[in-house]
């Protein structure tokens, strides 16, 4: 009937026997392990076996026995343990509470508060302390205003230390909670409670019994990752000066030239994020049942009483103030003009400085170029080994499957200051996986920081199209004659743009923002936006640091109003 | 047009069995289909000869030609998934076109195909729509038509019909058959729905837990069932077991029940049935040959259920021990009620003998 008779038994190119070939899937999932081989396990073993390695070649625990001989470093383990269930439990109680009060109560100013409770999450990591330190710190805005209010000889109140960490903490990672929460309350089903209560159960009854089992998946899921975050939490004790946690140990035994004593730190941090890794991932495995009943939603109760409706609307409007406050303060500070800000409440002479040498002086301009370009190279590897570990890890079936989903979300685990430390190890000497150069020190070592940081970003984003592209679409290209290379390029590739292009630009704004490796791994000709940042606060030039962050700030905000547009209801993937 | 021949096909997911020793001889231009329940192997015998599974033993031809390791995308077959599997990102125009673009025509030629196939699928002015601009029956026709402009070998459907209502069901149905008959292509058609079966397919392969249980017409199929899963999930029947009480030469008599005796033709039975005094087998009597009234093989019984449904009514009736479904046409003449009593007759051609249950 046609003239593809032929093509049973043609001559192939090698490319598309190739393709072709049952063992195929092994040319594409093979530079995928080797990419994580060489940047997140190799780095992950250098550091380990410096450690464990004695001058002389030889293995010794010796390292690990002073670590737990050394005050110091018992302290800052137990800290950073204690600061993170602390972290959990403010956490779990502001976010939870205000799940239930926005999906189950009508009040008025409840569209504000929901829209804005997300806020926090959209702060790059050195802001939220950033702000804090600005608002409640020790010569913060708000305890110099009581001070001089109530004419005070010190500040009434101010946040610093461990109690600082924490309520940074509780301020930046409750949405973890919040969101968990408020999607496991909209998938109880409201059946299930009038079942109950038709049942003879009382509201107390309910709560125990039906309404907090129903949202233990949710909490365990959140606390796991509050307590991660925790751990791996290096900017707020950096800057409410809280030197005895591992993170601050591990900074500064590098900067003491400690450096075995800094990679026995890392590794033991490393084993703590990855077995809660471990945990989680086991844990959403075993139990995960959210709404199984679609319907009507959670019907939400209004407020009636006259009194109630005041006291809402009031409460509403300080926790509006206080979420958007941290922005508000940044933006305020960021038109002030550098050192003239001393005692005062707040800054008194004002300037649009700070903008126009932002774009104009290219010293000031640099550190955004310098983010600009790493970031960009960053997301590039991001976008090619996302792809295709999507691909890989929802089409194709090969041997060390699971493997490959674990080997990448333990990038993710590792907290900022161990990949650093890691990268530093393996890469201030040359290997095969750096072509024989020294990366440290050069252009290379932060794209490549960044790249592995964010390594499960575009990965998650693609992968969850990929799963709801349904497998008979590329089939149905199969049978039309296309090859699997045509079929990708265009019928797949189109169909999950969005995805890709939501964890692209996730990707790229982590990369433009990520401070905790930057700071370990910048030189003066690569010195990124953050580090910037962190330096020009250090020379109290306040107003360049916060036109530095309004406008990462900025970017933030305009990625993710693109990524909503972008991906519609499907939030989930973009935060976790 | 090329014929099929499926050769001790067997396929297997891990330890679970999809298929089973299948052998099919398709010929070519035949509308061949496969029927069975949920699970029983038809969508995996199916993507099969697409080439989406390989095989796990056994061997697919084309024409004679093996191609059993052939990649789908080289066996030249248009297939219709069940949920249609359009390109959700293109035009109708350019999901039609795929196939032809992939086979790089000239861009004229691929513009005269594809309007000749709209054309076809009665879709004319919809060339520039967005597919989910489309209706359920529209994106059936759309599916089709990107199958069948790539002049494939042999045409394969899924359920095509299964996600239309009842009346584009039979519209689509009466769509598919001439597009066939004009075109004269291999046909292979999967449901698990006996009446599209029976009014489209040239034969039907009947299958069940993964193995065949007969390949016939729909006629041989429905008539001469070849064992009692055929027979009872081939249209509605009445299985009824008896003992063999007489043998002549070309007669056998049953008793179903104490002193209810049945006498029907050997010929009219399994193949290879061995008619023995005393032996247990079983009659399969469809409810439209028992008659109303005296004759043959008359019985008399009481009606436990009426039901009415226009055209014919049918009656549910207990003759001793067994239960009878009876169907007759509606003459407009009185309709019994239940309780009353009912005399009918079975026709010796009407029964269908076979072996015992179990
Ligand atoms: N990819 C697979 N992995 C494991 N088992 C499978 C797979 N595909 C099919 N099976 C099993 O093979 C058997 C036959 O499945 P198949 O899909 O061919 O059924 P079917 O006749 O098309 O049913 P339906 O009418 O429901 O579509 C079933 O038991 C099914 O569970
Ligand atoms: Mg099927």
């Amino acid at each position: 009937m046609t003239a593809n008779t032929e093509s049973i038994t043609p001559k192939k190119s090698l490319w598309s026997r190739l393709v072709e070939s049952r063992y195929f899937v092994y040319v594409i999932v093979s530079p995928l392990f080797l990419i994580l081989l060489a940047y997140v396990i190799f780095p992950l073993y250098k550091t380990f076996a410096d450690s464990v390695l004695t001058e002389d070649g030889t293995w010794s625990m010796s390292n690990y026995i002073k670590f737990f001989s050394m005050q110091t470093n018992v302290e800052a383990l137990l800290t950073s343990i204690f600061i993170s269930i602390i972290s959990v439990i403010t956490c779990a109680i502001v976010g939870v509470s205000l799940a239930f009060l926005l999906e189950r109560y009508d009040f008025p100013g409840r569209k504000a508060l929901s829209v804005l409770s997300l806020v926090p999450m959209a702060l790059p990591p050195l802001i939220g302390s950033l702000s804090f330190w600005f608002l409640y710190g020790e010569s913060g805005i708000f305890p110099r205003l009581f001070q001089t209010m109530f004419q005070l000889d010190e500040p009434p109140f101010a946040i610093s230390g461990i109690w600082g960490v924490i309520i940074v903490h509780t301020f930046t990672m409750y949405p973890y909670f919040y969101l968990s929460a408020s999607a496991a309350i909209r998938g109880l089903d409201p059946s299930l409670e009038e079942a109950a209560t038709s049942l003879g159960a009382g509201r107390v009854r309910i709560w125990r019994k039906v309404i907090l089992p129903m949202l233990t998946p949710a909490i365990v899921s959140a606390s796991l990752l509050v307590f991660m975050i925790s751990m791996a939490s290096y900017t707020a004790p950096l800057m409410f000066g809280v030197d005895r946690t591992m993170t601050m140990q591990i900074v500064l035994s590098r900067t003491n030239g400690n450096l075995d004593m800094a990679a026995t730190q890392s590794t033991i941090l490393s084993l703590v994020s990855i077995a809660f890794l471990i945990l989680m991932k086991w844990y959403q495995n075993r139990r995960n049942y959210q709404s199984q009943s679609k319907g009507i939603g959670v019907h939400r109760t209004e407020v009636r009483s006259k009194l109630m409706k005041y006291i809402a609307m009031i409460l509403s409007i300080i926790g509006v103030i206080i979420l958007l406050l941290p922005i508000l303060v940044i933006v305020l500070i960021s038109f002030s003009t550098d050192g003239e800000w001393t005692v005062q409440i707040i800054p008194t002479s004002y300037t649009l400085e700070n903008y126009m040498n932002l774009f104009m002086d290219d010293r000031t301009w640099r550190p955004v170029w310098n983010s600009i370009q790493m970031s960009t190279v960053a997301v590039i590897g991001n976008i090619i080994f996302g792809v295709a570990a999507a691909y890989a890890m929802v089409r194709l079936n090969f041997k060390g499957k699971y493997l490959l989903d674990i080997l990448i979300m333990v990038p993710w685990a590792l907290p900022g200051t161990v990949v650093a430390v890691n990268l530093i190890s393996a890469f201030s000497q040359p290997s095969v996986f750096s072509f024989y150069q020294v990366l440290i020190g050069t252009f290379w070592i932060m794209p490549l920081a960044y790249f592995v940081r964010q390594l499960p970003l575009v990965f998650r984003n693609t992968a969850a199209s990929l799963m709801q592209l349904d497998q008979s679409i590329e089939e149905a290209s199969l049978s039309l004659g296309a090859s699997w290379w045509y079929t990708f390029r265009k019928v797949v590739l189109p169909l999950i743009f969005p995805g890709i292009l939501a964890g692209t630009l996730l990707a790229f704004v982590q990369g433009l923002t990520e401070f905790v490796a930057s700071i370990l791994l910048y030189n003066v000709h690569t010195m990124p936006l953050s580090v910037a940042i962190w330096q020009k606060l250090y020379s109290f030039k306040f107003g360049t640091a916060c036109a530095y962050s309004t406008l990462q700030i900025l970017l933030v905000l305009i990625v993710l109003v693109l990524n909503e547009r972008l991906q519609g209801d499907n939030k989930q993937s973009a935060v976790m | 047009m090329k014929s099929v021949k499926l050769e001790n096909v067997t396929k297997k997911f891990g330890d679970v069995i999809g298929v089973e020793n299948v052998n099919i001889d398709i010929k070519s231009g035949e509308f061949f289909t496969f029927l069975g329940p949920s699970g029983c192997g038809k969508t995996t015998t199916l993507r099969m000869i697409a080439g989406f599974y390989y095989p796990t033993e056994g061997r697919i031809y084309f024409n004679n030609e093996d191609v059993t390791n052939v990649k789908p995308n080289k066996r030249n077959i248009g297939m219709v998934f069940q949920n249609y599997a359009l390109f959700p990102h293109m035009t109708v125009f350019e999901n039609i076109a795929f196939g032809l673009e992939v086979r790089k025509l000239p861009r004229q030629v691929i513009k005269e195909k594809v309007e000749r196939a709209q054309r076809l699928v009665h879709l004319e002015q919809y060339s520039s729509r967005k597919i989910s601009e489309l209706s359920g029956g529209q994106q059936q026709r759309v599916a089709l038509a990107r199958a069948l402009v790539i002049e494939p070998d042999i045409l394969l459907l899924d359920e095509p019909l299964s996600n239309l209502d009842a009346k584009l069901r039979e519209e689509t149905r009466v769509e598919i058959k001439r597009l066939q008959v004009e075109l004269g292509i291999t046909t292979i058609y999967v449901t698990h729905d006996q009446h599209e079966a029976m009014a489209l397919s040239d034969r039907i392969m009947v299958m069940n837990k993964g193995r065949i249980q007969q390949i016939g017409t729909p006629q041989e199929i429905y008539n001469k069932p070849a064992n009692l899963f055929v027979a009872s999930f081939i249209g509605e029947t009445n299985l009824i077991e008896g003992t063999v009480k007489e043998v002549t030469d070309n007669h056998a008599v049953v008793e179903v029940d104490n002193g209810i005796i049945l006498k029907g033709m050997k010929t009219n039975s399994v193949p290879e049935l061995n008619f023995q005094v005393g032996k247990r087998v079983t009659l399969s009597i469809r409810p439209e040959v028992i008659n109303i009234g005296e004759g043959a093989n008359q019985l008399q019984g009481e009606v436990l259920l009426t039901e009415f449904s226009g055209s014919s009514i049918n009656y549910l009736v207990k003759v001793g021990q067994n239960e009878f479904n009876v169907m007759s046409v509606n003459t407009a003449l009185a309709i019994l009620q239940r309780g009353d009593t009912i005399t009918m007759n079975i026709p010796e051609n009407g029964i269908y003998f076979m072996e015992q249950k179990g």
